[in-house]
């Protein structure tokens, strides 16, 4: 098939951006989103033009490291889908596909559609641990994890931290991100002991950050590739309540 | 002191502000609804009722004191919170579609202000009774009957419901700033469990229903006296 691709270029973060019109001819149904993006942009090569920068890393759905908003919506809208795993045969012949980077101040664009996303890096560093102390190696089952805890944990735990969820959000907020993340360790006993300071770090540095707020649209929850629940944002906003009435 | 400074300088603080005042305001509209819905009952029982009110300053103005404060906190932290979200995304999207997200949630500071010049003009026009803005010629403050508790006349507050709302613009009005402000409350009310915490996947379709059912019953409480005046209702009254 062939198609119409309006992809937004922006040689760097302090330059102008706009969109330009590329034709990808010869697709075949079966390609992924990001395959078609690889045809177009060797045909570019080919004849002597830069091709346009896309992040994009294990291609299978796991690594959180494609992004994109295709036609207004980040990974293309198909449910607990990446763009990765988005399929050319959810389009037809003839279709214009707007392509963008995320778009959100503290996640600035680098090149083309690449943005830099290391502010979920330093959210991360302020909380979203478990501190060890040196010594043997503890038992694997000295510490009892009851099975309901366990399957939560990992709900919160399979985000890719791809950043969709900032992006769709009309306030550009990392809510999801951030609930998934602090909930994934304070769901389990051993994320016990720093909890309340890990959910008051972490909004800390998400506010520092410069993201939104969230209004509760759902529509993070909406686009996430792997389906986080809008509940772990209410269990953030639960864990930071108790820290702060704690007086910490 | 931490709490105050998490409350009031953390964007989850002014969440927990936002709801904690939208709660109480959500109580004040129950309440209101069900005093004025006592103009069913007649003239009597709701000059009773205002009077019962307007003769207790020690309830009434802190109790007035407590819902301006409610009120100027709620668009506080909406103010604070809609900057911080515009300066979220500086450069906006060339195509963007809210997937997932229902008209009520993208509008609330919207509907927010207009339902709030709405408030400023319903006080104006019943509760300060200004007689330039109630569109009838009428002075609503003039409107008395002879009192049956003290020996001063009563406010007749049942006369001035009926012919405030016997003029179509007014009632039309009240009846968008209802709309929008139970629009509002369809997304709040369910949001601000969800804002402090109060929320799983088991309650969350059971609070979704309740904001959405407790939306459209103040619509129709709130509604049906503009609308019940507009059809006949008193119409004795001159």
């Amino acid at each position: 098939m062939n198609l119409t691709l309006k992809v937004w270029r922006q040689s760097n973060g302090q330059s102008q951006g706009r969109f330009e019109t590329y034709a990808a001819k010869n697709i075949i149904e079966d390609m992924s989103f990001l395959e078609m993006l690889d045809v177009v942009n060797e045909e570019l090569m080919e004849r002597g033009q830069e091709p346009f920068a896309f992040d994009s890393d294990c291609r299978e759905g796991i690594c959180g490291m494609c992004s994109l908003v295709i036609n207004g919506i980040p990974h293309g809208g198909h449910k607990g889908t990446a763009t990765c795993q988005l399929h050319m045969r959810h389009f037809k012949d003839g279709d214009t596909i707007t392509i963008e980077p995320w778009r959100a101040k503290a996640f600035p664009v680098i090149k083309d559609l690449v943005t830099n996303r290391s502010a979920f890096d330093r959210i991360i560093q302020a909380g979203g641990f478990v501190s060890v102390n040196t010594g043997g190696t503890p038992d694997g089952n000295a510490i009892p994890v009851p099975k309901i805890a366990a399957d939560a944990a990992m709900d919160a735990a399979a985000c890719i931290g791809c950043g969709a969820c900032v992006a769709v959000c009309k306030n550009a907020s990392a809510m999801l991100f951030v609930a998934a993340k602090a909930s994934h360790l304070n769901l389990l006993p051993q994320g016990q002991p720093e909890k309340d300071r890990r959910a008051l770090k972490m909004v800390q540095q998400m506010d520092e950050e410069g993201f939104g707020n969230c209004t509760v649209t759902g529509s993070c929850e909406a686009v996430c590739p792997k389906e986080i629940s809008l509940s772990f944002i209410a269990k953030l906003n639960r864990d930071f309540g108790v820290a702060t009435l704690k007086g910490k | 002191m931490n709490i105050l400074k998490n409350i009031f300088t953390t964007s989850l603080g002014k969440k927990y502000v936002m709801a904690v005042t939208g709660c109480a305001l959500v109580l004040f509209l129950v309440g209101h609804l069900a005093g004025n819905l006592q103009v069913f009952l007649g003239q009597e029982v709701i000059n009773r009722y205002g009077h019962f009110l307007q003769s207790n300053p020690e309830l009434i103005w802190p109790a007035r004191f407590g819902l301006l404060t409610l009120l100027v906190l709620h668009v506080w932290s909406a103010i604070r919170l809609t900057l911080e979200n515009r300066a979220a995304r500086p450069v906006a999207y060339g195509v963007y579609k809210p997937i997932g997200a229902n008209y009520a949630s993208r509008t609330m500071f919207m509907t927010g202000l207009i339902v709030f010049t709405f408030v400023i003009y319903h006080l104006l026009h019943y509760t300060v009774r200004v007689k330039a803005i109630n569109l009838t010629g009428q002075d609503f403050a003039a409107f008395k009957v002879p009192g049956t508790v003290g020996e001063h006349p009563q406010h007749d507050i049942y006369r001035m419901i009926i012919i405030g709302f016997r003029n179509i613009w007014v009632s039309g009005f009240y009846v968008l700033g209802i709309g929008l402000l139970c629009l509002h409350l369809s997304h709040g009310v369910s949001s601000m469990f969800q804002s402090i915490g109060w929320k799983n996947d088991s309650y969350r379709p059971l609070l979704d229903k309740i904001a959405c059912g407790l939306a459209i019953l103040l619509f129709l409480g709130y509604i049906s006296i503009p609308v019940a005046v507009l059809l006949g209702f008193g119409k004795d009254i001159q």
